[in-house]
């Protein structure tokens, strides 16, 4: 039986979606059965990071609305033995769908999966609605900026309410030489401030672009910083104990270098 | 001494110090659903009305408004006008 895990973060443009498909690919490497589910409804994009775009027929909203069964509009990826995508509908928008279908779609897919993720759209609305309402557990994606911390408070708030207590943050693209500098908050600030427990840390990383380009999630290569941290955080959802990498190692002797060299 | 300080003190007006700074306020208040400005006529208002009973020294009047997951308080600390000090003026 699959377990649940919504995605989201109030803030737009945080990483969720890279995140989602990154998971999902990490997840399926380590042979579970795994269905990612684009909540997106109207501006969906888990496709493009994943690189099925060219394979949509049916959506979402199709199955809800009972044009089709779920299994056609599920997308199989043939690079993985047991990864699918259920894409979201371009041509409506987040009313399309409430809470309670959702739930029961998500029901209908649990015996099939071990894995059900739910890439939630930005906001509070009723999109967030429909993407927390299923969920066992919630992944909160932040950046280390105010912005991004403050919506994340705010939408743990949504969630506590909703009595989804299960959650975890993932702090993304993190710049250990701004933190370093003092430029930026580290993760300790940030853990500070939301005080929810730490999922994992992911890098700021240019090869996140490039494989949104091609269409490859990172986790599939892992000779990079983020892909090696999106693994990470696969591991750790499977219960493995894995150390976050320290980025921010200041100490008396990097002080003394910082003020010689300011 | 000073040097030593220098190396040893982390940047006080740091970027990364005063965005946690902020945060925290920003937080606090939005936690609440107490804007900084509500905070400030409530303080106006317990003033004016524990002057209206005992003389108080309203430069010294601190309201403040903290919050952690658990609990929220507004604690208001009012330093009266002491007796004996009154009576010193009265002379």
């Amino acid at each position: 039986m699959a377990r649940i895990l919504t995605v989201t973060s109030g803030k737009g443009g945080v990483g969720k979606t890279t995140l989602t498909a990154n998971l999902s690919v990490a997840l399926a490497m380590r042979d579970q059965r795994v269905v990612a589910i684009d909540a997106d409804i109207g501006l969906r994009n888990l496709d493009v990071v994943m690189g099925l775009e060219n394979r949509i027929v049916y959506d979402l909203v199709d199955v809800i609305e009972g044009r089709c069964r779920l299994r056609q509009a599920l997308i199989r990826d043939k690079r993985l033995a047991e990864l699918y995508l259920l894409p979201a509908a371009q041509t409506r928008d987040k009313n399309a769908v409430n809470p309670e279908q959702m739930v029961e779609l998500c029901e209908e897919l649990r015996p099939s999966f071990d894995f059900i993720l739910l890439d939630s759209p930005a906001g509070i609305e009723q999109g967030f609605r429909n993407a927390i309402q299923p969920a066992d557990e919630v992944i909160i994606v932040t950046t280390p900026e105010m912005s991004a911390v403050r919506d994340a408070d705010r939408i743990i708030g949504l969630i506590e309410a909703a009595e989804k207590n299960k959650m975890s943050l993932v702090i993304n693209r993190i710049r250990p030489d701004m933190v370093r500098r003092e430029d930026m908050l580290g993760i300790n600030d940030v853990l500070e401030v939301l005080a929810i427990d730490l999922l994992g840390v992911v890098p700021e990383d240019e090869k996140v672009i490039v494989s949104t380009n091609r269409g490859h999630p990172l986790s599939m290569v892992d000779h990079s910083l983020a892909g090696k941290a999106f693994n990470n955080i696969a591991a750790r959802v499977m219960g493995e104990d894995v150390p976050v990498l320290s980025l921010e190692k200041e100490n008396v002797l990097t002080r003394i270098k910082r003020f010689f060299t300011s | 001494m000073n040097l030593i300080r220098k190396v040893f003190r982390p940047k006080e007006d740091s970027s990364r110090q005063v965005a946690k700074e902020r945060l925290q306020l920003v937080l606090i208040h939005d936690r609440a659903q107490i804007s900084p400005g509500l905070l400030q006529i409530i303080k106006d208002e317990i003033i004016d009305v524990i002057s209206r009973y005992v003389e108080i020294e309203r430069e010294g009047v601190e309201i403040s408004f903290t919050q952690n997951r658990n609990e929220s308080r507004l604690q208001a600390d009012i330093p009266l006008v002491s007796g004996r000090r009154r009576q010193r003026a009265a002379q």
